[in-house]
C-alpha cells in the first residue's frame, strides 16, 4: 500500500453495519468480513445468528481446547452454540432462509448494480470451478440484504457499477451497502448516498463508483 | 424380528452397484460417514453419481473414492474446499461431470424427493446463469424456477447414537443433509457412533425414524477428515 488507508478500517466497516441491526434480529452473516459484525452489536441489543448448515444460535470461536470438528459454520470454521441455540437439518435451515424467516443477511460481493443486483460467486472466468453454496437462496429469500465491501477492488476497479459484468446472484436484491468510503442506499432511483466515511467527500466517492451517486439525503441531513 | 445392524463396513455396502445414484452425508467434514465411503473405495463400485455438498478435501473420504475414479458425476453447491485439489484437477481436465444446485435448492431437492414430490418452484436462481434452459412460472408476479425433486439408490450418512430399529440422533451440525438423505435413498446405511438400546432414546427427541433407515454399522471413534488431512492421509 502506497497510499495512506483513508476511509473506515474492516472493523469500522463492520461496527458501522452493525448499527443497523435492530434489537431481537435474526441474522445470517455471510464468509469473510460479514463475520466481524457479531464483534461489535450495541450493548442491549441482542441478536440471534444462523448459520446455514444448521445452526440458530451460532456463538463466537472456541476457546483453545474446546474445538469441536463437528461444530462449525458455513464457512468450515469451528465455533460455538450459545445457551438457547438450535440444531436442525439443512432442509429446515433453508426453509428458514426461503421462507423468509431470516431478517437480515449481511453479505460480501465482487460487484453491486444501481438496480440492486448481485454478483457474488462467480467471475465466469474460463476454469474457475464454479461454486455457489447458499449465495442464491440467501438473496432470494432473506427481506433485506445488506453488502459489506471494499468500495473498490485490489486494483482500484469500482465494484459498485450500472450494471454487473460477472454472473448474478440475484436480481434487485441489494438494499444497502456499506463500504470503506460511504453507506449508500440502493433506491429506485439509483445509489443513495446516505453517510460518508470521516475525511471522505462526496466527489471522493463518486470518482471511484462506476454509476452516478445521489447525494440529496446528505444535502438534507446536513 | 427387526434388526437392522450388519457386522461389518464391508457388508453394509456390498450390493452398491456400478452406476448407482449415492447421497453421501455432510457439510465438509462435519457428518462426513469417512468409514462408511472407504468401504466403499474397498468394494469398488464405479461410474457413481454422488450427491454432497462439496467434494471433499485432501486425499482420503469422499475427495479419495473420487480419487479412485469411482465417480463420474457429482451433484454439489460447493465444489472447492481449502486443501481441496482432486475434484478441481479431474473437472479442468473434463474428466468428471458437475451439476451445480445452489445450496438451499439441493436440500429442498432432497427432501423433495424423500416426499415423493417430482418438482417444485422456487425463487432461487432466478435471472442468474444457472436457471438458463430452466421451466419458469409467475406466481403472485414473482419469478420461479421449477426443480426437479432428487432420489437415490443409497445414502451413506453418519450419526451418533442408533438403536436396532435405525432411530437415529446426531451430533451438533454434523447433523446437516443426513436426516433429508435418509428419506430420499432407497436403500439408507448409517454408521453410528454407539448402539443403545431400544427405549434409550427419547422418541421426542428421534431426529431420523427409523422407518427411513435400512443398515446400521457401529463405528466407534470415527475418524475426522481435518485430522487425517493435517496428518496427509491418503486412502486407500
Amino acid at each position: 500500500m502506497n497510499d495512506v488507508k483513508k476511509g473506515w478500517s474492516r472493523d469500522e466497516m463492520a461496527q458501522r453495519a452493525a448499527l443497523d441491526i435492530p434489537d431481537g434480529s435474526y441474522v445470517n452473516l455471510g464468509i469473510g468480513m460479514p463475520e466481524l459484525i457479531a464483534k461489535f452489536v450495541p450493548e442491549g441489543r441482542e441478536v440471534i445468528y444462523h448459520t446455514e448448515n444448521g445452526l440458530l444460535g451460532m456463538g463466537p470461536a472456541p476457546e483453545p481446547g474446546q474445538e469441536n470438528p463437528e461444530l462449525i459454520n458455513a464457512g468450515k470454521k469451528q465455533v460455538t452454540a450459545i445457551p438457547g441455540a438450535a440444531y436442525f437439518h439443512h432442509a429446515d435451515s433453508f426453509t428458514m432462509i426461503r421462507g423468509h424467516h431470516i431478517d437480515i443477511c449481511v453479505l460480501g460481493t465482487m460487484q453491486v448494480a444501481e438496480n440492486g443486483d448481485l454478483a457474488n460467486w462467480s467471475t465466469g472466468a474460463p476454469g474457475a470451478i464454479p461454486a455457489v453454496g447458499g449465495a442464491m437462496d440467501l438473496v432470494a429469500g432473506v427481506e433485506t440484504i445488506y453488502v459489506l465491501t471494499q468500495h473498490c477492488t485490489r486494483d482500484g476497479q469500482p465494484k459498485l457499477l450500472e450494471t454487473c459484468t460477472f454472473p448474478l446472484t440475484g436480481r434487485g436484491v441489494a438494499n444497502r451497502i456499506y463500504t470503506d468510503l460511504a453507506v449508500i442506499d440502493v433506491t429506485s432511483e439509483g445509489f443513495e448516498v446516505i453517510e460518508l466515511a470521516p475525511g471522505i467527500s462526496f466527489d471522493y466517492v463518486q470518482e471511484r463508483t462506476g454509476a452516478r451517486l445521489s447525494q440529496d439525503k446528505l444535502k438534507a441531513s446536513a | 424380528m427387526i434388526d437392522k445392524k450388519y457386522a461389518s463396513l464391508a457388508s453394509a455396502v456390498a450390493d452398491i452397484h456400478d452406476g448407482a445414484t449415492v447421497m453421501v452425508g455432510g457439510f465438509g467434514e462435519a457428518g462426513s460417514p469417512i468409514e462408511l465411503i472407504h468401504a466403499l473405495i474397498d468394494h469398488g463400485a464405479k461410474d457413481l453419481t454422488v450427491v454432497n455438498n462439496n467434494t471433499g478435501s485432501g486425499h482420503v473420504g469422499l475427495a479419495a473414492l473420487i480419487e479412485n475414479r469411482q465417480v463420474g458425476k457429482m451433484i454439489c453447491s460447493f465444489p472447492r474446499t481449502a486443501n481441496s485439489t482432486v475434484f478441481p484437477d479431474l473437472y479442468r481436465a473434463n474428466e468428471i461431470e458437475l451439476e451445480l444446485v445452489p445450496q438451499g435448492t439441493l436440500a429442498e431437492r432432497i427432501r423433495a424427493g424423500g416426499a415423493g414430490i417430482p418438482a417444485f418452484y422456487t425463487a432461487t436462481k432466478v435471472g442468474t446463469p444457472l436457471a438458463e434452459g430452466f421451466e419458469t412460472r409467475v406466481f403472485d408476479g414473482r419469478e420461479y424456477v421449477m426443480e426437479y425433486g432428487l432420489t437415490a439408490d443409497f445414502a451413506l450418512i453418519k450419526c451418533r447414537k442408533a438403536d436396532h430399529y435405525g432411530n437415529l440422533v446426531y451430533n451438533k451440525t454434523a447433523r446437516n443433509f443426513s436426516p433429508i438423505m435418509a428419506t430420499a435413498a432407497k436403500v439408507t446405511i448409517a454408521q453410528a457412533g454407539e448402539f443403545v438400546e431400544a427405549g434409550a432414546l427419547d422418541p421426542e427427541v428421534v431426529v431420523t425414524p427409523g422407518i427411513y433407515v435400512n443398515r446400521l454399522v457401529e463405528v466407534t471413534n470415527p475418524q475426522h477428515e481435518s485430522e487425517l488431512v493435517a496428518a496427509q492421509r491418503s486412502y486407500p
